[in-house]
C-alpha cells in the first residue's frame, strides 16, 4: 500500500521519519504526515471507495495506517442528513447536517481521530495509552482502549458535565481530574507525556491523529455524490477539524476523484465566551490570544487553540468567515436542531447551529446555495446545559380523566399546533 | 538567582538530555538569553526573528502561561518554575 511517506513540519519543512513525534525540533512547528498523492491517484477511485464497508476506513489510502486497522473498524460514515425543516427556518434553500452525534463507539467526531491514534500507538508497540480531553477525546479514548486491550490514563478538567465523567470511566480507565481548565490539563499532560513516555492521543501521536478528522470532510463530498457543498459551517476548539476538513477538499482533488474547481467556503463557530480564533478573525490579525474560558460548550472550551493559526488560514484561503454565539443562543441552537431535525447536539453543536443562522441573517452565507452545518458531538452527554431550559414532564395519575383534565388545561403551543402546517409550506 | 526551567522532549538535544536546567535572569526573556549563552541554539528554537516567542511555542511561570502576565517582560525570581511547552491539540 504504502502511500505514506513521512512527517513534515508544517512550519519550517524539516522531514522525519514516521515515529511517535509531534514536534519540530528546529521550530516547534506541527508535524504532518507526508503522502505519495500520485500513486494514491492510480490505487485509488471512487468504485473502489463505494465497494468498502461503511466505515472511515473506506479512506484508508489517505491515512496513516499502513497496515490493517486494529482498531474503531465502525467509526466513521455518520449520516449526512437532508434538514429541510431546518432549511425552511433557517431561510435556506439546500441544507444538510453532517451528524457525528451518533459516530461509534462513543458520539462524537473523536472516535474518527481516536481509531487512527490508537491503530498507530498499536503499531509504534505502545502497552499505555492516555489524552487530555474536555470530555469526547476522554470517551474516545476510554473505548478505544478497552477494546484493544490497551492500558489507559485520562486526563480531564475537574468540572465536566457528569455524562461526559461517566462515560469515560465506565470503560475502566485510571481517570485523573485536574483542578484547572483544558488548558491547564494539557500543560500537565506535556510534561506527563515527556516523562513517561505513553502514547498520548493529541500529543505525541498528534499528527496521526489529526488525520483522521480528514474523513469527516471526505464522507461530506461522498455522501452529496461526490459534489461539494458551497458553504461549510465547522466549531472550532483547539482547531484540528476545521484546517483538516478542509485539507480533505483539497486532497479529493489532488488524487483525482473530484475535478478541480472552487472547493467550500469554510465558516468557523465558537463560543462568546472562549473565542480566541474569532476575535482573530475578526480584528485581521494572524495573532491569536489566548483567553480563559467561560461558557457553556465545555467541550469546544479552550482558550489557547493550538492549530487556531490554521484555523483562520484555512476559512481565509476559503473565503468563509466565523461567528461567536452567547451561551443563550447555544441553548437556542441546541433546541431548534432538536425540534426540526430530531437530532439532540451538546453545546458545541449548538454553536455551531446558532452561527450558522447568524451568518445567514448577515448575508455572509446566502440563502439559495448548499450548506453543511457539522455536529460533532451528542447532547445526551451534557444535559446539565439544558436541564433548565427544557419543559419537565407534566406528572398525573394513570387514568384517563386526569389525562383529559390535564389535556384541557394546555396552551395550544403545549399541544403542539403551531406544527400543524401544511407540508409544502416546509420546500 | 537561579530559576528552574523545565524542557520539553524537542530542545533537550540542546541541554544534554536534561529536563529541567538553571538559569539566571529577571525577566523570562533575560531568562532565555541566558540559556543560550549555555545552550546555544535554544533562544532561535523558542524566539522568531522578530525577538518575539514562536506561534507554537508556550512558555509558563509557575503554571500560568506568560500571554496572561507580561510576556518575556514577565519578572521571574529565586525558586520560580518555568515551563516551555509545545502547544497541544484539542481533545
Amino acid at each position: 500500500m504504502d502511500t505514506i511517506t513521512g512527517l513534515t513540519c508544517r512550519e519550517c519543512g524539516h522531514a522525519y521519519p514516521l515515529s511517535p513525534l509531534h514536534v519540530c525540533e528546529m521550530c516547534f512547528g506541527p508535524l504532518e504526515v507526508q503522502y505519495d498523492y500520485a500513486s494514491i491517484r492510480q490505487q485509488l477511485s471512487r468504485e473502489i471507495i463505494a465497494s468498502r464497508p461503511a466505515s472511515l476506513w473506506r479512506y484508508r489510502e489517505l491515512l496513516p495506517v499502513a497496515g490493517e486497522p486494529q482498531v474503531g473498524l465502525h467509526s466513521g460514515f455518520t449520516p449526512l442528513v437532508k434538514a429541510d425543516r431546518l432549511a425552511a427556518h433557517l431561510g435556506v434553500k439546500e441544507l444538510y447536517v453532517k451528524d457525528d452525534s451518533v459516530n461509534h463507539p462513543t458520539f462524537s467526531y473523536k472516535d474518527r481521530v481516536v481509531s487512527i491514534a490508537i491503530s498507530k500507538a498499536i503499531e509504534f508497540g505502545f502497552e499505555t495509552v492516555s489524552c487530555a480531553s474536555t470530555g469526547n477525546l476522554a470517551n474516545s479514548v476510554s473505548a478505544h482502549a478497552a477494546r484493544a486491550g490497551l492500558r489507559c490514563f485520562i486526563f480531564i478538567p475537574a468540572d465536566l458535565e457528569q455524562g461526559k465523567v461517566v462515560g469515560t470511566t465506565i470503560y475502566g480507565p485510571c481517570t485523573v481530574a485536574i483542578r484547572g481548565n483544558y488548558d491547564d490539563v494539557n500543560r500537565l499532560c506535556s510534561e506527563i507525556a515527556d516523562k513517561y513516555g505513553w502514547a498520548f492521543a493529541n500529543i505525541n501521536l498528534r499528527p496521526y491523529y489529526t488525520e483522521g478528522a480528514k474523513t469527516y470532510g471526505f464522507e461530506i463530498v461522498e455522501q452529496l455524490d461526490w459534489r461539494f457543498p458551497q458553504h461549510v459551517v465547522v466549531p472550532t476548539a483547539g482547531g484540528t477539524i476545521l484546517p483538516k476538513v478542509a485539507q480533505a477538499f483539497e486532497e479529493l482533488q489532488q488524487v483525482g476523484l473530484m475535478e478541480s474547481g472552487p472547493r467550500p467556503k469554510i465558516y468557523t463557530a465558537q463560543a462568546a465566551g472562549c473565542a480566541p480564533v474569532i476575535q482573530a478573525l475578526h480584528n485581521e490579525t494572524d495573532l491569536i490570544v489566548p483567553v480563559k474560558p467561560k461558557t457553556i460548550a465545555k467541550s469546544i472550551a479552550i482558550g489557547n487553540p493550538a492549530d487556531g493559526y490554521y484555523v483562520l488560514r484555512a476559512v481565509r484561503d476559503s473565503g468563509g468567515w466565523g461567528e461567536a454565539a452567547t451561551d443563550a443562543e447555544i441553548i437556542e441552537g441546541i433546541q431548534l436542531l432538536a425540534q426540526t431535525e430530531g437530532i439532540f447536539t451538546e453545546p458545541a453543536g449548538g454553536t455551531t447551529v446558532a452561527v450558522t443562522k447568524k451568518l445567514i441573517e448577515q448575508g455572509r452565507i446566502p440563502r439559495d446555495e448548499s450548506i453543511v452545518i457539522c455536529i460533532t458531538g451528542n447532547g445526551y452527554k451534557t444535559i446539565e446545559a439544558v436541564l433548565d431550559q427544557v419543559r419537565q414532564p407534566l406528572l398525573i395519575e394513570a387514568r384517563l380523566a386526569d389525562f383529559d383534565q390535564l389535556y384541557a388545561s394546555l396552551s395550544s403551543e403545549q399541544k403542539g399546533e403551531q406544527l400543524k402546517v401544511n407540508p409544502e409550506e416546509l420546500h | 538567582m537561579s530559576v528552574q526551567v523545565r524542557i520539553p522532549t524537542p530542545l533537550r538535544r540542546l541541554t544534554g538530555g536534561e529536563a529541567v536546567v538553571s538559569a539566571d535572569g529577571a525577566t523570562v526573556g533575560v531568562l532565555i538569553d541566558d540559556m543560550e549563552s549555555h545552550h546555544p541554539g535554544t533562544k532561535e528554537r523558542l524566539c522568531d526573528e522578530e525577538g518575539q516567542v514562536r506561534r507554537f511555542v508556550n512558555i509558563f511561570v509557575n503554571g500560568e502561561d506568560i500571554r496572561f502576565l507580561n510576556n518575556l517582560e514577565t519578572p521571574v525570581k529565586d525558586g520560580d518554575e518555568v515551563s516551555v511547552v509545545p502547544a497541544i491539540a484539542g481533545g
